[in-house]
């Protein structure tokens, strides 16, 4: 199917390919709006998604992961790249290269949910216009069905669905979030792009949120492609994780190989810099020196050199590639195969 | 794996349903009733807010609520002071209806002025639904009836005191409202189709277009705005009629007054593009035209009805200063404006103070609005956290 | 006065400390009796989610929570640097003896570093300022003292940043350029409200290895305060556990996690993904959601989503504070109804 790399996973028929993903700002200065740079949000990105696998998408801020997961949707347009998406129907579409009703008509099988409870809903609709809302705007049910698809969502979400004429201002964060899954999950979607969805959550809120995605993906065969920070989230979640940095994917891998191996050094670092709830297993960590490069000045070679404490002088000048090793395991980096990384315990 | 009930939610909101109905109804509540919530606990606005509606259910009624036709003259009243309303008659008597005495004018020989004596013999009390001078309730129906005056036809009772002809000054004080409110309510009707335009179009596209219309609205703002006034006032004909003339300075003030509306719905556009509510619709396959009018448009609705009514008080206070210079209505228009101009002169102050009334008119309802403003201001948005 | 004596190796003693807000919707009882203790030169972590009075507590500690003097109760007993013992609630508010404390005793750091930092003054004019508030010592010196400062925050090139305005740096040194502004004056406790909350993880572990590095240094003792366990168990040695205005548990870090008491520990702990080789393990979310301020469950506030809740005891009244084992105390009645006798002065 793609002449790039072989499935890691055969289980799953590939639901999504994106090849070449760009998506570039111009920098603009005075009224003629003359550029004078780029940001680089997402530059040459190349994944996969399998159906039915959450596939965890991570980096910092300003990597480039919640504009990749935009781009997918089309909720920004990007700048160059394909991402074909296969509805089984044997006729894969190019969700880049769409348009209009095509465009439309894709949207009924990938929806989003939202980091913030709050701004994601709009406070002026009840819960029975804010779930209905893809139902109608499909033209999928209305009147007495569409109470009812409502109502049956709000309850398979865990929320009454007696509550369905309230306004979203008499519920929690928590609640909140599970208003806006029903909302995503109303058309039955094959994909699920999740951007945080739980970091805005209150600790002890963020479990039941996490179970219910899970379960949810059980029982309707949902794929999720799942964008945080939260490392101990993704590992918990995911069956395979991509590693971006500066707007490019520096690792991808099965999520046990990138936690237990990781490959890349900034996966290295990531890993290591996550405080663990347990003070009998506080290692030694690797701090990186220095921040996140500026996607709008990345640095020569491997964005990551400037940082990485095993750079070599190859590092500075050469833009390293997007490598497989091992067991289908992918890297950008020039000493992946010398380099002995340490990952989780 | 655990089953939602474990999971969910329903127990958790049990304990804010404690609160029983009160909760439930806050729950259900609409933004409009949140708003009210908000905005009935600002005591002031919600008295200016009765105010605002009484002035203008005053100037929508003006004919019935005038004691008396404003046009009519009584040289023998010129400059009359306003009437005293006595409950206690000169025999000492406590009458429980208010009256008044009839006034004659005679002058002083020692001092050459004209002063009113009252006439205690006959007591006019003071009624409502009074029959009087004749007219036509908004051109259309004839009727003599009036809120309240003397029964006799003879006796007349000049609450505020009485022009240099003799006129009525409380009646000519309420006729002028209808032209002084509405002027406010037009003006601010038409800046409001322009600042929505320039203003949506603004912040809905953005980029160039949006800093384009910025500098224009910053080039209209930095124009000092009494010279132009004056400047457009006085080309206009003045062989127009009172409607002409109306019409005309209604779009000189909103030509001005749009760029504060245009400021208001671009900055609210603005953020709306930002808001992940809007992201939410698009990607669930809504349309354009729904996004805006069943996501924008009522987003911003109370925000605009708030800057409307802080908008409103700057056009009256425009419309007074002009007619007071001359340069906006003109007799036979009964506007605050124009009864001030004859305040103009030192002489008829000093003879006449009650002619000042208009001007309190003016602050009273310019006040008021303001003060209504804010409260709706603050309670545009109930969801603010 | 006896009751605010103090073994020598404490420095802060919070006892029953209450506040709170008297808003529109309700009056909220912010802090509803929280107590516990800092010692000299640790760290200890406060956890709790949003809404658990952390923030708030830190605040009336330095009297800067904006809550009125009359809904505030309990003690704040500090140990001052003369040694003399204070009632920090006994001050005034805004009097001189509190704005000594603040700064030079007890510093204060947020999560968004631009609330603390002025935009239309370099950070070295305002380093400097904090620094002759509270020392009469000349501009140069003073100068002196915030590049040294601003170096042992390890801000690269300190002589070239200290003359940036606060928006030219970034997040994370900012962050720095906050600490230094805090650490300058040497207090003896400094409260970290989520200092790292806002930045990457990459750069959290720096921030968090500089705090802890010159706690060392200085000497001096950390109050943070977090919604993360994972920056408890790296940070502190002591934690206090907060849930609805109470400290439901505290205990040293090692006790805590190892052997969780109160249920909403245990149930938080349990609640929370773990990185490593436990990764695969369900989570056992808590049930419920955190309820509104202004709708307090009666009795122990956790009672509502806890899955030990004994009917007819949790909801009727607040359970006492317990000792469990040395230093490890708890407020809950499946481990009793409080110690009676003594106010924790031994």
């Amino acid at each position: 199917m793609s002449a790039i790399e072989p499935a890691f996973t055969p289980a799953g028929r590939r639901l999504l390919d994106v090849k070449g993903l760009t998506k570039h700002y111009p920098i603009t200065r005075g009224l003629l709006r003359r550029e004078v740079g780029r940001v680089r949000a997402v530059d040459d990105v190349t994944f996969h998604v399998d159906e039915g696998e959450t596939l965890g998408l991570v980096g910092e801020s300003g990597c480039g992961k919640t504009s990749t997961g935009r781009c997918l949707l089309r909720a920004i347009d990007p700048t160059d790249g394909q991402i074909i998406f296969d509805r089984g129907d044997g006729k894969p579409v190019d969700i880049a290269q769409s348009e209009g009703g095509s465009l439309k008509a894709l949207r009924r099988d990938m929806q989003m949910i939202f980091q913030d409870p709050f701004s994601s809903l709009n406070p002026r609709w009840t819960l029975l216009d804010l779930v209905g809302e893809p139902l109608v705007a499909f033209g999928v049910s209305k009147g007495k069905a569409l109470e009812e698809r409502v109502a049956y969502l709000l309850e398979r979400v865990g929320l009454r669905p007696e509550y369905m004429r309230r306004y979203p201002h008499a519920f929690s964060g928590g609640e909140r979030q599970r208003i806006g899954i029903a909302r995503a999950l109303a058309l039955n979607p094959r994909l699920v792009v999740a951007d945080e969805p739980v970091s805005a959550l209150d600790v002890s809120v963020r479990a039941q949120t996490l179970n219910l995605l899970e379960e949810l993906q059980q029982e309707l065969g949902l794929t999720y492609l799942f964008i945080s920070h939260d490392l101990s989230v993704v590992q918990h979640i995911c069956d395979r994780v991509v590693v971006m940095y500066v707007g490019k994917v520096v690792e991808v891998a099965k999520t046990a190989d990138l936690y237990f191996t990781p490959r890349h050094p900034y996966t290295e670092a990531l890993l290591s810099a996550v405080p663990k709830p347990d003070p009998e297993q506080q290692s030694s960590r690797i701090v990186l020196q220095g921040e996140v490069a500026d996607p709008s000045n990345i640095p020569s070679g491997c964005a990551f050199h400037p940082r990485c404490p095993y750079a070599i002088e190859k590092c500075r000048t050469v833009v390293p590639v997007l490598e497989t090793i091992g067991d289908g395991q992918q890297v950008r980096c020039h000493r992946a195969h010398e380099l002995s990384l340490r990952g989780v315990e | 794996m655990t089953t939602t009930s474990e999971t969910g939610t329903p127990e958790a909101f049990q304990p804010a349903d404690n609160g029983a109905g009160k909760a439930a109804s806050y729950a259900a509540a609409s933004e409009w009733r949140l708003m009210w919530y908000k905005f009935s606990r600002h005591r002031l606005a919600v008295i200016c807010g009765i105010i605002v509606l009484l002035l203008y259910v005053v100037a929508a009624f003006v004919e019935f609520v005038a004691p008396y036709d404003p046009e009519a003259q009584n040289p023998a009243s010129a400059y009359q002071a306003p009437t005293r309303i006595h409950f206690v008659d000169a025999d000492g008597q406590f009458h429980l209806r208010p009256f008044v005495y009839g006034t004659s004018s005679q002058r002083n020989l020692d001092t050459f002025e004209l002063e009113f004596v009252e006439d205690t013999s006959a007591r006019h009390h003071l009624s409502l639904f009074v029959q009087g001078d004749d007219y036509r309730l908004w051109g259309l129906f004839p009727s003599n009836l009036h809120l309240f005056g003397v029964e006799d036809a003879d006796a007349r009772v000049y609450l505020l005191g009485a022009d240099r002809q003799g006129r009525d000054l409380l009646s000519r004080i309420i006729h002028g409202t209808r032209l002084s409110m509405s002027i406010g309510l037009a003006g601010v009707v038409m800046s409001f189709f322009i600042g929505i335009v320039v203003g949506g179009v603004s912040g809905y596209f953005g980029g160039t277009i949006d800093i384009v219309t910025q500098r224009i609205i910053e080039f209209v703002r930095s124009m000092p705005t009494i010279p132009l006034w004056l400047g457009l006032a006085a080309a206009l004909p003045s062989n127009w009629s009172v409607m002409q003339v109306y019409f005309a300075i209604t779009v000189i003030l909103s030509l001005i007054g749009w760029t504060g509306l245009a400021q208001v719905v671009r900055g609210r556009a603005l953020a709306l593009r930002e808001e992940d509510f809007i992201m939410a619709a698009r990607l669930c396959g809504t349309s354009r035209t729904r996004i805006i009018f069943k996501h924008m448009v009522p987003s911003f609705m109370s925000h605009i009805i708030a800057a409307l009514t802080l908008a409103v008080p700057e056009m009256i206070i425009a419309e007074t200063a002009l007619s007071f210079l001359g340069l906006g209505l003109r007799y036979p228009a009964i506007s605050w404006g124009v009864l001030l101009q004859e305040a103009q002169n030192l002489r008829s102050v000093a003879l006449a103070p009650w002619l000042l009334a208009p001007g309190a008119m003016v602050v009273i309802a310019v006040l008021a609005l303001n003060f209504l403003g804010d409260g709706l201001r603050d309670a545009a948005d109930p969801y603010r956290r | 006065m006896t009751d605010q004596a103090m073994p020598a190796d404490m420095l802060l003693d919070v006892r029953d400390l209450r506040t709170g807000f008297a808003l529109r919707e309700g009056y909220v009882r912010a802090v509803d009796g929280a107590s516990f203790h800092v010692r000299r030169g640790e760290t200890i972590g406060v956890v709790g989610e949003s809404g658990c009075g952390k923030s708030i507590t830190a605040r009336t500690i330095l009297r800067i929570a904006g809550t009125s003097d009359d809904s505030l109760a309990g003690k704040v007993i500090f140990r001052r640097s003369s040694g003399e013992v204070t009632d920090l609630l006994e001050l005034p508010h805004s009097g001189r003896e509190i704005r000594r404390i603040r700064g030079a005793e007890i510093a204060m750091i947020f999560q968004e570093p631009m609330t603390a930092f002025s935009p239309v003054h370099t950070i070295g004019n305002q380093i400097i300022e904090a620094i002759r508030l509270h020392q009469s010592i000349s501009k140069e010196e003073a100068r002196t003292a915030a590049v040294d400062m601003l170096r042992r925050v390890e801000m690269s090139s300190a002589e070239k940043r200290i003359d940036a305005y606060p928006h030219q740096l970034s997040g994370g040194m900012r962050q720095r350029a906050m600490i230094a502004m805090a650490l300058v004056c040497r207090p003896q406790l400094l409260l970290a409200d989520e200092p790292t909350t806002a930045l990457d993880v990459t750069t959290q572990a720096q921030i968090l290895g500089l705090i802890r590095q010159l706690k060392d240094d200085l000497g001096m003792s950390v109050m943070m305060i977090t919604h993360d366990l994972g920056v408890v168990a790296e940070t502190a040695q002591t934690v206090a556990v907060m849930y609805l205005g109470k400290v439901v548990e505290m205990a040293d870090v090692k006790s805590l996690f190892r052997d969780p008491k109160h249920p909403y520990t245990r149930a938080l702990l349990a609640s929370i993904p773990k990185l490593g080789r436990r990764a695969g393990e369900p989570l056992h979310p808590v049930k419920g959601m955190v309820p509104s301020p202004f709708n307090r469950p009666i009795g122990c506030p956790f009672h509502t989503r806890c899955p030990s809740a004994m009917p007819g005891i949790c909801e009727k009244s607040m359970p006492g504070k317990t000792t469990v084992a040395g230093g490890h105390t708890v407020s809950c009645f499946l481990f009793g109804e409080g110690d009676k006798a003594e106010e924790q002065s031994a």
